[in-house]
């Protein structure tokens, strides 16, 4: 019993951080209709960059900061919204499929930079020994899942409370009506580059505070966690909860991180061992075909708004 | 003719690769005037618009605004310069309502500044609350205040074209270019149109009015400029016009000798 409680306490930390992210995507898509599909790579600059300010020194790459871990995660805010803002306005001339081809290959690129540039990220060893939030609590694990939990639920309330108010604002009503019609803002005096600039930086800051979070939550981090099936993950679950919504992003995130969760018991409970490296895939599968089923029974996802007909 | 001049082009030319779509035209619209700009389809009376909002860039030529030279003024600063456009097919945001396509339209928000949304908000709820009250007067001029909570996406063609004129009007524009207001408006809503035109334009606005509704352009212009093959082909008075063998034979498809 105690052991689930931690589970449960674990498996909402991770879908929170998930629903983070989502977050972000919701900013960028849902009210700016930015096709961004490079969500891994930003969460990855985030992941790194606190990881490489809070360690304590290592032999073969940079480091040894010693960063508080606070201080770790809004740097990490901050320098993944200046690459997200540099992403933007190297792709301001972008529409839909340029653009979503674009930030695809910017994520591409940033995970093999993580791969690659071994004294900066570690290359394939990652970054180890990041320090985690209550570490002294780690004898007791239920109460350092729980305690990890409260930092991380409280992190999302904080980030969802201010992009309700910013997605409510004059600001947000800005980035909506760039949604519908470009050429109409710019007639009515909306700059569409510094709004689309803009929008990819906080919600760059979003995921790269979230790569953060996640970071020193698990304690390493490796260039494989930031490949594509990230942003595909992060893309199914703004669908499922309804894009525009920031409640949707979060509860979209948590549906779909069960399924994927409970597809990947699943087969391993069901498949033979030799076939099991294989049938991870049906993970893929099972949120694919959610994703249609929840598509044809509510397209605009749970809590998207609804287009009356 | 004597009032001070507003909106001034000279020499204005848009090439699009070979075609030159506009050719060396200039126009002068006087303070307060309603100035009727028409011409065949394909004369380069939109190119034209657009040229003047700024939405395609000047291949030659200069525009000036109330004396300033506006011309290589990217777009979005036109509006709060004092020059709006609408556009000849209206471009709603269709999701947005009524009031937030108004509300989109005020000039110089503090609450569109990313940052001020945290720092004053109370200054941001007292001017949304002053522009509410400006939209809602405005939609009420235009008959359309019962739908302002209404996705704009669920008004009719006539309905879009007189939300983009109570549109451009949140931001208290100087001089309206109008590109084909009439189109596709029923009678009854046009009258509300014409009337609403001249409320404004009796406040001291100043109008150019793309038309071919020449009923219209008769009824509001005290002049009118005929454009053809991108250039200007004459203008005067309607009543000039309606004689003149060079705008008859352009519109009935003379070669133009």
């Amino acid at each position: 019993m105690i052991d689930l409680l931690g589970y449960g306490a674990f498996f909402t930390s991770t879908a929170l951080i998930f629903g983070l992210i989502a977050l972000g995507l919701n900013l960028q898509w849902g009210l700016t209709g930015l096709f961004n599909v490079g969500i891994a790579g930003f969460v990855a600059i985030g992941a790194y960059s606190s990881a490489i300010l809070t360690t304590p020194d290592a032999a073969d790459r940079v480091g040894g900061f010693g960063w508080p871990i606070l201080a770790g995660w809004l740097a990490a805010a901050c320098i993944t919204a200046l690459a997200a803002a540099f992403t933007g306005y190297a792709t301001l001339r972008l529409k839909s499929d340029y653009l979503a081809i674009t930030t695809f290959g910017v994520a591409v690129v940033v995970q093999l930079v993580a791969l690659n540039a071994q004294g900066l990220t570690g290359g394939p060893f990652g970054v180890a020994f990041i320090p985690r939030p209550f570490a002294s609590l780690q004898e007791h694990a239920v109460a350092f899942n729980f305690a990890n939990l409260a930092v991380i639920a409280s992190v999302v309330l904080a980030t969802y409370l201010a992009l309700e108010r910013l997605s409510r604002s004059p600001w947000g009503r800005v980035l909506r009506a760039l949604r519908e019609d470009e050429r109409a803002a710019t007639a009515l005096g909306k700059s569409a580059q510094s709004y689309r600039i803009q929008a990819f930086a906080v919600g760059g800051a979003v995921m790269g505070l979230a790569g953060a979070v996640q970071a020193h939550f698990i304690g390493f981090i490796a260039p494989d966690n930031y490949l594509p099936t990230l942003t595909f993950q992060v893309w199914a679950m703004l669908m499922v909860g309804g894009s525009g919504s920031n409640r949707g992003a979060i509860l979209g995130a948590i549906v779909v991180w069960a399924i994927w969760v409970g597809s990947g018991s699943f087969t391993a409970a069901i498949v033979p061992s030799d076939l099991q490296a294989r049938a991870a895939s049906l993970q893929i599968v099972a949120i694919g075909v959610m994703l249609c089923l929840i598509l044809l029974w509510r397209p605009q996802g749970f809590f998207g708004a609804g287009r009356k007909k | 003719m004597a009032a001070e001049t507003v909106l001034e082009a000279q020499g204005l030319t848009k090439r699009f690769g070979g075609v030159a779509a506009v050719n060396g035209m200039s126009l002068s619209v006087g303070k307060g005037e309603i100035l009727g700009l028409i011409g065949p389809n394909g004369a380069g009376k939109t190119t034209m618009f657009d040229l003047l909002a700024g939405s395609v860039g000047v291949s030659a030529g200069t525009i000036r605004l109330m004396g300033r030279d506006i011309t290589g003024e990217p777009a979005h600063k036109r509006l709060a310069g004092g020059m709006a456009r609408t556009f000849q097919i209206p471009r709603p945001f269709p999701e947005l309502t009524l009031l937030e396509n108004m509300l989109i339209a005020r000039q110089a928000q503090t609450g569109e500044r990313l940052w001020a949304n945290f720092t004053a908000p109370r200054r941001i709820a007292a001017e949304e609350a002053a522009a509410k009250e400006k939209a809602l007067g405005l939609l009420d001029l235009v008959a359309l205040r019962r739908l302002a909570d209404e996705p704009a996406r669920v008004l009719s063609g006539g309905q879009r074209k007189l939300l983009e004129l109570a549109r451009v009007m949140m931001a208290d524009p100087k001089v309206i270019l109008l590109d084909e207001p009439a189109a596709g408006v029923n009678p009854a809503l046009l009258e509300v149109l014409i009337a609403r035109i001249q409320e404004i334009n009796a406040s001291g606005v100043t109008f150019v009015l793309i038309e071919h509704n020449i009923d219209m352009v008769s009824r509001l212009c005290s002049r009118i400029v005929v454009m053809a093959q991108g250039a200007l082909l004459f203008q005067g008075r309607p009543d000039e016009v309606a004689r003149e063998p060079r705008v008859i034979e352009a519109y009935l498809g003379g070669s133009g000798a």
